[in-house]
Parts: C-alpha cells; structure tokens; sequence
C-alpha cells in the first residue's frame, strides 16, 4: 500500500476528528463568549469590592493553569465525586471556563478604552444602563475587542487537541490510535498538521475582511 | 403684571457637592424661569461645572436639591428619608434636562442622524420613522440637514458641536445645559456654534451655560451668575453683571477675560 492510499484511507477518520474538534470549538466560543461578556459587564459597572475580588481571582485561577489541569480536575476529580460528564462535555465545560476569563479580560479591555463621556452622553438623552450598554458601549467595544478576539479563537481551536488526553474523540486522539496502529508516524502526523491548517487560516482571512469592513463602515 | 409671582421652572436649592475632603460646591442655589437664558461665569475650579452636572445628576450631589417644576429630580421621598433614584427611574427625568458637553461625546459608531434620533427611539419609544423625521427637523435647526448621513469623525468640531446641539433638541427638554460648549473648539469655529445657541435664546428656550465666551454671555443670557471657590459671589441681569460688577472678585476675573480675549 502506497503512502498515498494510506494517507487518502487515514482522512476520513481525521476529518471525523476535525468535526469533533469544530464541534468542541464551537460550543465552547459561544459559552466562552457569554461567559466572558456578562463577567466584562459586571466587572465594569459593579461597585462592589467583593464582586470585584471574586472575578479577579476567578480570571487569574483560569489564566494561570495549565487547561489541561482544569480539564483532568473536571474530567476525573467530579467523577471521584460521583459526577460522570462524558469527555466531550468536561472538555466544553473545561475549555469554557478557561475561555470565559480570557474572554472577560478581551471585552473588559474594549470597555474600558471608551471614554466615560460615551457612557454620560446616553445617560443624558435618558437613556437606561442597559440600553447604554447595548446601543453605545457595546458596538463600539467589541469592534475594539475583534482582533483580540480572533486570536483567541483561532487559539481556542488549536487548544481542542488537549481534549485527546480524557479520551474525546477528536483529531489528535484519532491520530494517535492511528500512528500506534499503522506506524505512520510522519504522514499522519503532517496530515493532522494540514487539517488544522485548513480549518483555522480560511477563519483568520474571515476576521481580517471582518476588521477591514468595520474599519471602513465608520 | 399676572406674572409677578410666576413661578421657577428650575430650582437649585442648597446644593453642596464634595469629593473626598475637597468641597467643590458649598451651598448654591439658583432659580430660573420658563425661558429664560442664564450664563454661570467663573474661574477655573470655581464649581460651574460641577453644579451644572449636578443638576441633571451625572454628579451625586452630596446635599440639596433640584426640582424642575413641582418634581424632585434624582431623588424620591422614602417614608422620611429622601432615597437616590436608581438610574432606571432617573432616565425619564433626563429627558427632560439635556445636556451638551464640552467634548460633544457623538457616538461614533453611529451616523448623524442616528446620533440624534436614538434617545427618541430608545428612551421615547418613538416609532423609528417618526424619530428619524424628528432628528432632520432638529438637524435643520442646527443647519446640518444635509449631514445627516456622515459619521461624526468627517465632521469638523463646529459641526460636531452643532449635531450634539440637535440631539438635545430631539429630546423635548424642558432645559438644555450647555457645558463649555466652545472651549474645545478651533477659534475660527466658536462663532457657528454660539449663532446657534444665541437663535435657540431669542426662541424662548431655557437654557443654562456655563462658558468662557464672557461678550456672549452679555449679549445672550438674561442672567449671570459669577461663580467663585464653590459659592456664587455675585448674579443679576447679564449686562449689569458684566458691565458694573459691585463685587471685587467679580471685577478682577472680568478684567482678567477682557485681556485675555482682546
């Protein structure tokens, strides 16, 4: 069997993986995204030192350990617990946590490099906080945020691999059965190299044209 | 003479305001009529600013109050105790004091015409279309009609300045507020802007501003006030004010200006 074939036979099985992967991602940028969102807000307009605290101690925790470690405490410390989450769903909930704190400190950025004056200018047409929030603040902080953000996504979807170590099924847990299995070590591993590559650089150009619209629309 | 004992549409009663062990305010009260134009004057740090911000309550005072006609603003009776208004409740009650800021504060995501017409839409409720009628309407006034679909960043200061001057008008105040209006402004762009605001006096509009534009005020404002050190030291008819200051302090601040804008 040439390399060829093997390499044409291993890439459904990859791609399965890269699905899974995608999946992941996905589910993880939403809930990361809300996360981050309502933890940036809250961390701008509360005036409790206690909130305050308590998100700053979250975001540091989250940022400054490793995402496999929270991953393995979800995966094997609830099920020592007698919670069993299925891998795919620790590896959501894992990568989620760790996203919503970089998240926050993205979108907390963005806020804060608004001038108060944008803020008292709403306030004065009688605006409430909410509606500030939502017409002002926020269309112009996220556009602010976009490049930050695209980092962390294109991060977010590499770091989809860490899942292979509780078993989900994904490209580099696939991978690695079929290197011990076939010894292809190179091919399979150059293959998964691509596939990444597929995925991640088309959502880069995307948030580059994203950035270039918004930059150009005002 | 029926309007002997008309009554303030404004009331300023007793306003103090301190940050800290620095008291900026310390015991101002004003009244002003249903349109009438009354002009704050003073020296930097003299307070102007802050009484005005107090009155539409971007500033907390830390005592006294302010009741456009029979309401309070920014606080409500609790049983006894008078309680702060969240900024929910204080939202309407903003519609009613508008505000224009030395810095105009645009919203720069957001074209002229949306610039002017999103409190109608959103704090109002009002039907976008009507809104939109409403913000040309005001744009007119501030002769920018044919910029309402620009972004603030293609226009000039005096141009800004004049859109933030429409988006006070969109809300229907009941008084507008003129933070230092021109003193951001190129020189060559103060005279737009003051036309503007000078037209909306001789409409009858009631207006407070606090400016450095000392011949303006005289020409403009019914009223002075010459603020100093967190008191008013000195208010009348703006041309007496102005013209034969009785107080000191008064004297010394108009000379200071007299040379500094000759």
């Amino acid at each position: 069997m040439s390399s060829l074939q093997t390499f044409f036979g291993l890439l459904p099985l990859l791609l399965s993986g890269a699905l899974t992967a995608l999946e992941i991602a996905l589910c993880t940028l939403v809930l990361a995204s809300i996360g981050g969102l309502v933890l940036a807000v809250w961390l701008t307009f509360s005036r409790s030192r206690l909130v305050q605290a308590g998100i700053a101690c979250f975001i540091e925790w989250m940022r400054n350990v490793p995402a496999l470690a929270h991953l393995f405490l979800i995966y094997f410390g609830l099920s020592y617990l007698g919670i069993n989450l299925p891998a795919w769903l620790a590896a959501i909930v894992g990568l989620s946590l760790v996203g919503s704190a970089v998240l926050c400190d993205i979108f907390r950025a963005g806020l804060q490099s608004l001038h108060v004056g944008q803020y008292e200018a709403g306030l004065a047409v009688g605006l409430t906080r909410v509606q500030i929030l939502a017409n002002i603040l926020l269309p112009q902080s996220l556009r602010r945020s976009l490049p930050a953000f695209a980092n962390y996504v294109t991060q977010l979807i590499k770091d989809t691999s860490i899942a292979s170590a509780i078993a989900v099924p994904e490209i580099m847990f696939l991978a690695r059965n079929l290197v011990t299995s076939t010894f292809q070590t190179s091919l399979i591993y150059f293959a998964v190299m691509c596939i990444y590559a597929a995925m991640i650089l088309p959502i880069g150009l995307g948030f580059i044209r994203l950035e270039r619209h918004w930059g150009s629309a005002r | 003479m029926s309007n002997l004992v008309e009554p303030a549409l404004l009331r300023v009663c007793d306003l103090y305001k301190s940050y800290g062990d620095l008291e900026v305010l310390k015991g101002i009260s004003l009244e002003l009529k249903a349109g009438e134009t009354l002009s704050l004057i003073g020296p930097s740090g003299s307070g102007k600013s802050t009484c005005l911000r107090c009155i539409n309550y971007l500033e907390k005072p830390s005592r006294g109050e302010i009741w456009l006609g029979d309401e309070l603003i920014g606080q409500a009776r609790d049983g006894s105790r008078l309680r702060l208004l969240s900024d929910r409740e204080m939202a309407p009650q903003r519609l009613e004091i508008a505000m224009v800021f030395q810095l105009f504060y645009l919203w720069p995501h957001l074209n002229v015409r949306d610039n002017v017409a999103l409190g109608s839409i959103k704090a109002r409720g009002m039907p976008r279309k009507q809104a939109y009628e409403l913000a040309e309407a005001m744009l007119e006034k501030v002769h920018l009609r044919h910029k309402a679909d620009a972004y603030p960043e293609q226009l000039s200061g005096g141009q800004q300045q004049r859109v933030a001057i429409a988006r006070a008008l969109a809300q229907q105040p009941k008084v507008i507020l003129f933070d230092e209006p021109t003193s951001a402004l190129d020189p060559e762009l103060v005279g737009e802007v003051l036309a503007v605001i000078r037209e909306l006096a001789e409409e009858g509009r009631t207006m407070i501003m606090v400016t450095h534009e000392v011949r303006f005020a005289r020409d403009v404002a019914d009223r002075v006030i010459f603020m100093d050190g967190g008191h008013i030291v000195e208010q009348g008819p703006s041309a007496q004010v102005i013209d034969t200051p009785s107080h000191e302090r008064t004297r010394s601040f108009l000379g200071r200006m007299a040379m500094e804008q000759a």
